[in-house]
């Protein structure tokens, strides 16, 4: 009878889909319901575990988790979960930071130091704590990194010494050309026109243009660093072509949305879960459930303008994300999980959810559904939601992942975790 | 719904706070906070740098226009409307109904009713006008179409291109065929002895669906509608044809708004009496399917408009919530000659109505089949936009990638749910295409 799976996982940004190839590898029959296209593409791709707790920045995240509080997520899943949800990372992305548990220390866009435990090989020869001197690219189209304000920022905080300039980037694109648009010009190593002569114009592959742009920027330079547009589907080609032109290495600096390092680990994902079996459904939200004699969930509803589609399973999991993805949902009355109407705790005067300062210690970066040890949304008295309901990522509270730099561990492990247990329940 | 939600969907029942004008827009052109992902999806965008994109093209274009200051920027007209950009916003902006919105303003205000372009558009976005005269003379019209002499001015005179094939005029339409069989009765008869087949009750109000086939199932490609009917007659459906126009998928993507809102105002009325009734609405092609269940009620508020696109569903997702199609194609065969490997597409409308991956979901479960999804990329004709001269190499430049990704599947055989993507998918790669809903009918039905 109708559209029937083992394990309904409900969200498909890092979290969701991490549940879902966790359970799928268990043995489960998966489904992930994802409404929009996945998250990763507005997200860094970088994955952090732990950065900073309280404003103190983290170097080493494992010896840090069992100073946390008895409910932060970290704690339901303990170090060996965080260490599952990195493996299963490193099972599916071609990242580094796999040979430590230390932090390591990621310069960004605008020119500050991110403590992460994996990143991507395209902005491994860009650490900190490598001292080669360094400049770095931007392009003055591509106007969410200034290289020369990036530059002096780090150059308060590195040991060696950074330079920035800004350059055209060859050839006649857009003044408003997509930063995908130019990655795949320099996937495909498009030519592009570098002026004429004698009235015959001239052309070269953007790759060679583009590093003859930067020669004579190079002085002593031993890496240069760019926004993370270096390609799309073939972003070691990019680099080796540029790295053997200029002779210095290359690294990408992450950037926000639309990120290219976002979209290849979407990639990444996408094939490890097709591989898995996981079977994906995207497009519409997830509005209700059905329950069943018992009081579980039998089925989770999708809807498209009125019209209502149920996705039967034996388990289920949330994994929808916390306010900014709508796993969470506000308003003046108070505070609310939209789908299974999980309890999520908040203070009933709501000038106590937020602080004064932007950057204060809010309440409301806290807020979420509470779980038990099996990962369970718990109800007013302590007890679960539902037998047969898990959440992940976001979703849960207790936890100010954006200040902890902690949002990809969260992910990861829970994910793992909960996709584990859920498979076990139905393949005991 | 949530509040915001709400609002988002009903735009013009809100007000100004200052004006008291209707709020039009505002709300969604206010839900986007720039992260242009939707750019990142448009296959125009990809391909031509000259378009600037969904971003633009929408939210942007629509706050430079709130002074009437601006024209619409004829860069609208070169929008596929292959409504991707809806799928890709994280914040609910209603792109494609900003789009339709603004096409039709730029062709009733900017466009001569006299140009080329205009008498083209007109011309193609109405073909199920013209359709029951060319099929009247099937054999002829097809002679006729297929002259070089015929592309020759076409292509001069009209701007429609000469590259491509006019598919054929099938020699008996659907709807001849379903009268000809005796129509609802004939169709009642088979359902009551499939489900007495079945041991079900013979009668079974609930099992009535009234079909929305669209014109191109009609006039070219009946043996996809002919399979609908039988399909949903084997699981005990009684089925319902009645009179309908073109979905209006055409008319929206030309902007021709007048001539869209005629066709949906006589869709709405019918369907919605059949809804009223029980009937569900059920559609073959996921261009019209999207028409009923999203453009209708983003640009309409006709009586009965929510009703239909609340009650209306793609075939395949229909049968597979309410019957065990999975374990009945699970227990069947089709023939591996005439299927075996088929390279799947989607179609940016199925894929908009979160219906892209259930086809091979299903087929994969058919011994004699073996659906591979030829990824995500758009197939490029967008309908009646990869029949445009000036669009042909734009429409052959996005589906270069679905091309290649099909040379890659072993066999000659394609299948999608879309005639247009059908027919750039057999243009692309010389490929036979099917319909999912004619291997259900080869497994299925006796």
């Amino acid at each position: 009878m109708a559209i029937e799976d083992d394990v309904v996982v409900i969200g498909g940004g890092l979290a969701g889909m991490t549940t879902a190839l966790s359970a799928a590898r268990e043995g489960s029959r998966v489904r992930l319901l994802s409404h929009k296209e996945s998250t990763l593409r507005f997200a860094s791709g970088l994955i952090d575990v732990l950065g900073y707790v309280e404003g103190e920045i983290v170097s080493n995240p494992f010896e840090t988790i069992s100073a946390l509080p008895d409910e932060h997520p970290y704690q339901k899943v303990g170090e060996d979960g965080v260490r599952a949800g990195l493996a299963l990372f490193d099972s599916v992305a071609d990242y580094a930071g796999d040979h430590t548990d230390r932090n390591a220390l990621v310069p960004t866009f605008g020119g500050r130091i991110k403590p992460t435990a994996r990143y991507p090989k395209h902005t491994a020869p860009g650490l900190a704590s490598d001292e080669r001197d360094t400049l770095l690219v931007g392009f003055e189209t591509v106007v969410d990194f200034d290289a020369p304000v990036a530059a002096e920022h780090l150059r308060e905080t590195v040991p060696f010494d950074v330079r920035g300039v800004t350059l055209s980037f060859p050839g006649e694109f857009r003044t408003d050309a997509k930063i995908t648009r130019l990655a795949h010009a320099l996937d495909k190593n498009e030519r592009v026109e570098i002026g004429s002569s004698e009235n015959v114009s001239q052309s070269e592959p953007v790759r060679i243009a583009l590093a003859e742009k930067i020669k004579p920027h190079l002085g002593d330079a031993e890496r240069i660093g760019f926004p993370a547009m270096l390609g799309e589907d073939h972003p070691e080609d990019v680099r080796a072509t540029l790295e053997r032109k200029l002779d210095v290495e290359v690294f990408e600096i992450p950037m926000g949305p639309p990120s290219l390092p976002g979209m290849r680990l979407e990639a990444q994902f996408e094939s490890a879960l097709k591989e898995a079996g996981v079977r994906i459904t995207t497009g519409n939200p997830v509005v209700d459930f059905e329950s069943g004699d018992n009081g579980e969930i039998s089925a989770v509803v999708v809807e498209r303008n009125g019209a209502a589609i149920p996705f039967h399973g034996e388990q289920f999991v949330l994994a929808t994300g916390g306010l900014v993805g709508k796993g969470i949902d506000s308003d003046r009355e108070g505070v609310r999980e939209p789908i299974f109407d999980c309890r999520v705790p908040a203070p009933e005067d709501r000038y106590e959810w937020s602080e004064d300062g932007a950057f204060d210690n809010h309440a409301f970066a806290r807020f979420g559904v509470q779980v038990d040890d099996e990962l369970r949304p718990l109800d007013s008295a302590g007890e679960p939601e539902f037998e047969n309901l898990r959440a992940v990522g976001g979703v849960l509270g207790n936890c100010d992942v954006s200040a902890e730099k902690s949002a990809s561990g969260v992910s990861l492990s829970t994910g793992t975790v909960a996709g584990r247990k859920a498979s076990d329940e139905v393949n005991p | 719904m949530s509040e915001k939600e709400a609002e988002s969907r009903n735009p013009s029942e809100l007000q100004d706070v200052f004006s008291g004008e209707p709020m039009d827009l505002r709300p969604g052109s206010d839900d986007c906070y720039k992260c242009s992902t939707c750019d990142t999806e448009c296959p125009v965008a990809e391909v031509d740098d000259d378009f600037p994109g969904p971003k633009f093209q929408g939210p942007e274009q629509w706050r430079l226009k709130r002074k009437g200051d601006h024209d619409i920027d004829d860069s609208v007209m070169s929008c596929s409307n292959c409504m991707r950009c809806d799928n890709a916003c994280p914040s609910e902006v209603p792109l494609s109904q900003m789009h339709n919105t603004a096409r039709g303003k730029y062709v009733d205000e900017q466009m001569s009713k006299l140009s080329r372009e205009y008498i083209r558009n007109r011309i193609l976005s109405n073909y199920g006008r013209l359709a029951p005269l060319a099929s009247k003379f099937p054999r002829l019209t097809n002679f006729v179409m297929g002259l070089s002499v015929t592309k020759f001015v076409n292509e001069k005179v009209m701007g429609i291109t000469s590259q491509r094939e006019f598919p054929d005029f099938a020699t008996e339409t659907f709807t001849d065929w379903w009268e000809k069989r005796g129509g609802k009765a004939t169709s009642k008869e088979r359902a009551q002895e499939a489900r007495t087949k079945r041991g079900d009750a013979a009668e079974n109000d609930d099992k009535r669906v009234a079909y929305f086939h669209g014109d191109y199932s009609n006039y070219n490609t009946p043996e996809v509608a002919k399979a609908m009917v039988r399909v949903f007659e084997q699981f005990g459906y009684e089925v319902a044809v009645p009179d309908q126009r073109c979905s209006g998928t055409p008319m929206f993507a030309n902007g021709m708004m007048d001539d869209a809102r005629r066709a949906a105002k006589f869709n709405i009325e019918t369907f919605a009496a059949l809804v009223e009734q029980g009937y569900d609405v059920i559609c073959s092609c996921t261009s019209c399917s999207m028409a009923l269940r999203q453009e209708y009620p983003e640009l309409y508020s006709f009586d009965g408009t929510a009703k239909v696109a609340a009650n209306t569903f793609e075939a395949l997702e229909y049968l597979r919530v309410h019957e065990d199609l999975e374990g009945e194609l699970a227990d069947s065969s089709v023939p591996e000659s005439e299927f075996g490997e088929l390279a799947y597409h989607a179609p940016c409308h199925a894929k908009n109505q979160g219906l892209d991956g259930q086809a091979v979901e299903l087929l994969s479960a058919l011994d004699g089949t073996d659906p591979v999804d030829v990824g995500d990329s758009c197939s490029g004709i967008s309908g009646t936009y990869g029949w445009k001269s000036e669009k042909y190499d734009t429409s052959m430049k996005i589906g270069d990638e679905m091309f290649e990704h099909m040379e890659d599947v072993e066999s000659e055989t394609g299948m999608t749910e879309c005639p247009t993507c059908a027919m750039q998918m057999n243009h692309g790669t010389g490929y036979d295409i099917r319909h999912p809903l004619e291997v259900l009918d080869s497994a299925l039905v006796n």
